[in-house]
């Protein structure tokens, strides 16, 4: 074998560490002990423990893989025609007047990571504001698809960590205080990580201001029809601000609602002010996408968009998903028992108040820590964990878990 | 709240984020004056305003300003194709195979593969960041040599990419990050997204020389004397084999010279191997150049594509693959492309890695893949054929068609210039790329004969 040039050339390439969230999993998978858990990412798991995938979905994609017409050319590059337009009746309502007046550019990306990203390189490109705001907390992939995008991050307050609910004074004074013109990151239901969202209520007041301030409104709807149970309930934020004519951005994912994960199935949507300019930011959104992977992949966006044309398909979707979300809602019952049941101190009613998949436990990084040395347990450091990684069997070993760790670890 | 109007309540006109621009005209109706930052250049005349209606100010799109961009030059082609209604036309545009009945062709093992896929049930939980393991082994050994001790000794990075456009993006993100000012050499010409992928990626690039027009062949003392004069350290970027847009391949005796000079240089060869199988027939004899240079211990990049020898174009399947010295930073170098990859879209799409992982990674299944290859590479010899001989039996005027023999791959460079390849356009109806680039994977043995008489009209009576 010949030596070559003696020194790498990527000498001075140090060794990055496991990505937070999925480095969870990494870390679950390395652990030999037979009674572990996982509630780090953010994948629905059934009763059994087990990754499920729909039933919709799974005939969906025979119906797909059986059609001997079918072929595999490239899509556009702003991904299948069908999909785009479903996903856009999907978040906006079907009867919504800025998609009848062609108002909405929508374009296929790579579930919710690939939106965000082609959505902020838009930004970063075209807008004359190049800050954005996140809520503190937020999904911890979001600055770093921001910031490598070109925007600047800021925060506005979001958590309370002393109600374990919503700063809103905090969040109302922070985005009044926001330069004009400046992108906001919403989350449109189910907050990740806290579960806690505004009520309607407060955000009719969060788009008062925000239009007051021109701000520009970028929602992430990552878990649409997963947070309530009810696909329409969840798009009312997003909703409420395209109603009152103004702009927006959206991005939609499918892999949690869809249980499409792998596949990456999302969509951008960009609502404008009249059709001439949608058909303009369309045609700039091509730019982006093109140098980044060319068009996006088929198959995940082909049964998305079998299922959502289908009144029957689509029907029995949502009773799938509304299974899903009932489980996650019955885990959060039983989780705040057993901890009622074991007498452990505090208040732990905000794991019922809390929406979404994922609950904002309050447990600081040395509790987590001691949780998966001494019990397995393995979550993000942050405290929060997945509802849809427990199950009935599981809770109690959880619950156990954070007992001693609350008991035992300050 | 008001309807058909655009209205915000504004508890005070200080609150109002727009500078004080607003000024009462002759008839109490203000104009909006210089609103250059905010709206763009133009004026709106207000309809109505109160101290509490925003309406003026945000009936402007804060994308106004934002002009039409032009038709990608490649996938635009496609588009227009569909457009026309012309009974005689012909898509020569995008790479991608069609039968000799003009249709899109899915490989039998790939339907197989899928099938299997289907019955074993398998779950859509998400990929590692890097991708699915199994096809990251698989595409690593196609491309190397299953035996190839690089492999054995854990020196080469693979991580699953967005076929070869995201694979590319990922290692170009990987030089803005690690090797800044460096800069990537590219042919010239090359496949048009090159420079875009770069230009994005915020890597400097520039081109050596490459094609040339007198001989439509290689001009090789000038890619030499380009690649030996850039800055020590430059990426040199290399088609692996079947050159798109030129089909003009270095031989191996040109391949070792090459490497002699990137050497010297201390240059990275980056390979894009979007053609494996498809140039020869065979995916050893395709993947020589690569493995040339890995065997000489030296340190590369390799994006690779299955859009074309398997048919996958639409799953976006590919892989950025980093050889380096030694294992260690071949792991470190891994670690770094996740981060890359992470913000971009997280994961990467699992169904196109199964079916490559099914295909590859079994013994029946990837012979019979080698068959399907030898057929589909076989059919566009025949056509280059048969392109060839049509011209030449039209074309009594002494002009040389023999390149169109002598090139490689699923594409001919024709030397058609823009007016010529607009006149195959709007006269013959043939669609093709501005830089007189034709798919001979879009053409059938029925429509060389039309081809050739196009191709000798454009070429003879358009100037």
């Amino acid at each position: 074998m010949a030596s070559g040039h003696g020194d790498s050339v990527f000498a001075n390439v140090v060794r990055a560490p496991e990505d937070p969230i999925l480095g969870v999993t990494v870390a679950y998978n390395k652990d030999p002990s037979p009674k572990k858990l996982n509630l780090g990412v953010g994948a629905y798991r059934t009763e059994e423990g087990k990754p499920l995938v729909l039933n919709v979905v799974r005939r969906a994609e025979q119906m797909l893989v059986n059609d001997t017409s079918r072929v595999k050319e490239y899509l556009p590059i702003v991904g299948l025609a069908e999909f785009n337009k479903l996903s856009a009746k999907l978040i906006f309502g079907v009867d919504s007047p800025a998609i009848q007046e062609n108002r909405v550019t929508t374009v296929q990306c790579l579930s919710g990571t690939g939106s965000l990203r082609v959505g902020a390189e838009f930004l970063a490109r075209h807008y004359h504001e190049h800050t954005i705001y996140i809520p503190q907390p937020t999904w911890g992939n979001h600055p770093k698809v921001f910031t490598i995008a070109g925007l600047s991050v800021k925060t506005y307050r979001y958590y309370s960590p002393e109600t374990r609910g919503l700063d809103f004074q905090g969040l109302l004074d922070d985005l009044n205080a926001a330069p004009s013109g400046a992108i906001v990151l919403l989350h449109a239901c189910a907050h990740n990580p806290t579960g806690v969202d505004p009520t309607p209520e407060q955000w009719e007041q969060i788009r008062q201001l925000m239009r007051s301030k021109g701000l520009l409104p970028f929602f992430d709807s990552a878990y649409q029809g997963f947070a309530s149970g009810s696909l329409d309930e969840d798009a009312q934020s997003v909703r409420m601000f395209v109603s009152d004519g103004g702009e927006c951005l959206v991005a939609q994912s499918y892999a949690k609602n869809m249980g499409m994960y792998g596949e990456r199935v999302g969509a951008l949507s960009i609502v404008c002010k009249s059709a001439d300019v949608a058909v303009r930011v369309e045609s700039q959104l091509k730019l982006v996408i093109r140098p980044m992977y060319s068009n996006p992949p088929i198959h995940g966006a082909s049964i998305v968009a079998t299922i959502l044309k289908d009144s029957h398909m689509y029907d029995e979707w949502t009773v799938e998903l509304k299974a899903m979300a009932d489980r996650i809602i019955s885990m959060r019952q039983k989780l705040f028992d057993a901890l009622q049941a074991r007498g452990t101190p505090g208040d732990w009613s905000h794991i019922i108040k809390q929406i979404g998949m994922f609950t904002f436990t309050g447990l600081n990084a040395q509790q987590v820590a001691f949780m998966t040395k001494e019990y397995h347990i393995y979550m993000t450091s942050d405290g929060r964990i997945s509802m849809a990684g427990l199950s009935s069997q599981t809770v109690p070993l959880l619950a156990d878990a954070i007992h001693a760790a609350v008991s035992t670890v300050v | 709240m008001a309807s058909g109007m655009l209205s915000l309540t504004c508890p005070s006109s200080s609150s109002l984020s727009l500078p004080h621009q607003f000024k009462g005209g002759a008839a109490g109706k203000p104009k909006l004056l210089n609103q250059a930052s905010f709206f763009g250049k133009r004026f709106v005349n207000a309809k109505s305003f109160t101290r509490t209606t925003m309406a003026v100010a945000l009936n402007v799109s804060r994308f106004e300003s934002i002009t039409m961009a032009p038709p990608d030059p490649i996938l635009g082609v496609s588009e227009a194709f569909r457009a026309d209604t012309n009974e005689m036309k012909l898509n020569l545009g995008v790479g991608a195979y069609r039968t000799e009945d003009l249709q899109p062709y899915v490989l039998n093992v790939v339907k197989k593969a899928e099938k299997l896929m289907l019955e074993r049930g398998e779950n859509k939980e998400y990929l590692p960041i890097e991708g699915l393991a199994s096809f990251n082994k698989v595409t690593a050994e196609l491309l190397l040599g299953a035996d190839n001790p690089l492999i054995l000794q854990q020196r080469v990075a693979t991580v699953q990419g967005l076929s070869g456009t995201g694979s590319l993006r990922l290692a170009a993100a990987l030089i803005e990050r690690y090797f800044p000012g460096a800069k990537v050499l590219i042919s010239s010409p090359s496949w048009g997204n090159h420079k875009n992928i770069f230009n994005d990626a915020r890597v400097p690039w520039s081109e050596y020389r490459y094609y040339d027009p007198s001989t439509v062949g290689l001009d090789f003392d000038g890619m030499i004397a380009d690649i030996k004069a850039a800055p020590e350290g430059s990426f040199v970027l290399l088609h692996g084999c079947a050159h798109n847009p030129t089909g003009i391949d270095p031989t191996p005796e040109q391949w070792e010279i090459i490497a002699d000079v990137i050497q010297e240089k201390n240059h990275i060869p980056f390979f894009d191997v979007a053609y494996q199988g498809f140039a020869s027939g065979s995916l050893d004899v395709d993947a020589s150049s690569v493995r040339l240079f890995a065997a000489r211990g030296l340190e590369l990049l390799v994006a690779q594509s299955y859009s074309k020898n398997l048919g996958l174009y639409a799953e976006r399947i590919g892989a950025i693959n980093i050889v380096c010295s030694s294992a260690d930073a071949a792991t470190r170098v891994k670690s770094q492309i996740k981060r890359l990859a992470r913000p971009m879209y997280s994961n990467p799409p699992v169904h196109g890695a199964r079916i490559v992982a099914n295909v590859v990674g079994d013994p029946e299944l990837f012979n019979e893949w080698k068959e399907e290859m030898e057929v589909m590479a076989g059919r566009i010899k025949s056509v280059r054929q048969k392109l060839y001989d049509s011209l030449r039996a039209k074309d009594k005027s002494g002009k040389d068609w023999s390149f169109i023999l002598r090139q490689i791959g699923m594409f001919s460079f024709t030397g058609l210039n823009k007016a010529q390849s607009d006149n195959m356009t709007n006269k013959w109806h043939v669609y093709m790329t501005k830089d007189g680039r034709i798919s001979l994977a879009g053409l059938s043995s029925a429509k060389c004969e039309y081809l050739a008489d196009a191709i000798f009209d454009s070429y003879h009576n358009v100037s």
